[in-house]
């Protein structure tokens, strides 16, 4: 997939068209966009995907990923003859606003001051992830997306795009996601939160400044998340009580389980791609996410009289986005007679399964955009 | 009525036949218990229709959704509420009725999201289930009604006359009427004859409010 895209990507600084007003009432006079694109987009412009990713994902969604040397995080989703199939679609994969891997954020300098923005950074909300979005398809002058899909966050952001642009958006694919975050969502966000600010190299978020990072904080918030983007099913199977290189328990505090190892490896790694104030600004993105709230209490009222195509899916043993908070979506849509599909797959392999070879999942999502590419006029490859 | 040949090429299931030829094209239809799609299918691909379905069984949504139809997993007697008024111009419940856990909700709730039901159901009536019946003195089983009674998800069977009873109790309007015998053909009764009741093995009705 590397030849279609450079690991390093594109970058584009909006804002000259008019300042980014934010939820929150802050304004943006300048921001900037790092994205990656995968293959060629077509005369009319009509075949262009955008791919939102999750909380702690990026732009590198099919290409090696620039500082770990791993593969895209849906590099299973996005190529030749995949659901995503670059000979047929243009896919435009964004860091979202207040990431860290290029996407003006927290990290980045304010140019008030010439100093990293810090917690001073406006807080961001799920419409404004989409708003940056919109800007940057003006500037690559496409009208209209095939489709907007994601998984989590990512499915947020899809759902974000109809409601907000449903003249923008041909289809719209929420995968494992929900309308509203739960309240159990956000407990586990603020445990996450919390860990970091407690790391007393946070420096109330100008770590920055200290040349050091609450790398231990970030790791924890990590390895807490990490246990909620599995199933019970699934990390037993993987690990079950089997020990980590011994044979028998040590009556210390080392990682005498595999599972401990293993999410302390999760712990680590993350700390060395993802900016501390970065996950704090996106878990509360997050968060702060409520459709029916902005829709007066009324999820139908956030898609009234949708014309947008809607693929919802989630999976059995997702407890993070559950089923129901997908068929919530899918009651609004009904009610207004909206075109939905919705599946709910079968796996053991809980939240994550969105990232992971799922046939039945893949099948079905490349039938539903087969039937919607016939029906906006795509050609097959 | 006879079905055109164009629904039979396409491997529809007889009911579904004569169901197909009822619906104009370019409408707006749900098929509610739309199983694998078929009907979905060729409605939308050979009669320009706006069609969407709702199907209680993963496997067949999944299947449903894989050949790019609009299909959510649900079912008729919990659902149908979410839908706002005349939200169709067709609704399609084709041998489900009788699965469903409040038949006269789900009738009523029919043609409330759409412009006309659409409705077709195994007649409990029809002289083989009698016979049955009668001289083995054990539940029926026949070809429409293959299941035995404790597997059987068919929970609340009627006859030609308890449906048309229960129409005039919700105050519908019976707008076409097929009853059909065992080869697949229009019988030409009218539902209010006994013989309807007696050689019909299936039926068919689209209704409407008053």
């Amino acid at each position: 997939m590397d030849a279609s895209s450079s690991n390093a990507g594109q970058y584009v600084e909006l804002g000259s068209e008019g300042a980014l007003r934010l939820d929150s009432g802050a304004e943006l006079a300048r921001f900037g966009i790092a994205y990656q694109t995968y293959g060629t987009l077509n005369a009319d412009k009509s075949n262009a995907v955008l791919v939102c990713h999750a909380l702690t994902g990026d732009q590198h969604a099919a290409n090696t990923h620039p500082m770990t040397g791993k593969p895209g995080w849906w590099e299973i989703m996005i190529g030749p003859g995949r659901p995503l199939d670059t000979d047929k679609y243009f896919i435009i994969s964004t860091n979202v606003l207040g990431g860290c891997l290029g996407s003006t954020g927290p990290k980045d300098l304010n140019p008030a001051t010439d100093e990293p923005w810090g917690l001073s950074f406006p807080v961001i909300t799920i419409g404004d992830m989409v708003r940056a979005q919109a800007r940057l398809l003006d500037h690559l002058g496409i009208d209209q997306l095939f489709c907007v899909i994601g998984g989590s966050m990512g499915g947020m952001q899809a759902l974000q795009w109809a409601s907000a642009y449903p003249e923008r958006v041909f289809t719209a694919v929420p995968i494992a996601s929900a309308a509203r975050h739960s309240a159990q969502n956000i407990a586990f966000h603020e445990v996450g939160r919390q860990a970091i600010m407690a790391d007393p190299n946070w420096h109330g978020g100008e770590y920055y400044a200290h040349a050091t990072s609450p790398h231990a904080g970030l790791a924890v918030a990590r390895m807490a998340a990490h246990i909620t983007y599995l199933s019970e099913a699934a990390l037993h199977r993987k690990f079950g009580r089997k020990l980590q290189d011994r044979d028998r328990i040590t009556f210390g505090f080392d990682a005498d389980f595999q599972v401990e190892s293993y999410l302390r490896h999760q712990g680590s790694t993350f700390v060395d791609r993802f900016d501390a104030n970065s996950y704090l600004y996106i878990t509360r993105a997050m968060d702060y996410f409520d459709m029916a709230a902005e829709h007066g209490g009324s999820l139908p009222a956030a898609f009234h009289k949708t014309p947008v195509r809607f693929c919802v899916i989630s999976f059995t043993s997702d407890w993070l986005f559950p089923t129901s908070d997908s068929r919530e979506v899918v009651k609004a849509l009904n009610a207004e007679a909206a075109n939905v599909s919705f599946v709910e797959v079968e796996t053991d392999k809980g939240h994550d399964a969105f990232l992971l070879d799922e046939p039945e999942f893949h099948k079905t999502l490349l039938g539903f955009l087969n039937g919607a590419a016939d029906k906006r006029g795509l050609k097959n490859p | 009525m006879t079905p055109s040949r164009e629904g039979a090429r396409a491997g529809l299931r007889v009911d579904l036949l004569f169901i197909a030829d009822l619906i104009s094209p370019g409408s707006r239809v749900l098929d509610i218990g739309c199983a694998d799609g078929a009907l979905l299918h060729y409605l939308s691909s050979e009669r320009g229709v706006d069609g969407r379905g709702i199907e209680i069984s993963q496997t067949g949504v999944n299947a449903c959704v894989a050949r790019g139809l609009s299909v959510i997993q649900g079912n008729a007697d919990t659902d149908l509420m979410d839908y706002p008024d005349d939200a169709f111009d067709y609704v399609v419940l084709s041998r489900t009725l009788q699965a469903t856990r409040n038949p006269r909700d789900v009738l009523a709730q029919l043609v409330r999201i759409g412009r006309r039901a659409i409705v077709t159901f195994p007649n409990f009536g029809y002289w083989r289930v009698r016979w049955s019946l009668m001289t083995n003195g054990r539940m029926p089983t026949t070809r429409l009604l293959a299941e035995p009674w404790y597997s059987t998800e068919n929970i609340h069977l009627c006859t030609i006359r308890d449906f048309t009873q229960l129409c005039d109790d919700l105050g519908l309007r019976t707008e076409r009427q097929v009853i059909l015998n065992h080869t697949g053909h229009d019988t030409q009764f009218r539902s209010t004859s006994r013989f309807a009741n007696f050689f019909g093995e299936q039926a068919l009705f689209m209704l409407s409010r008053r």
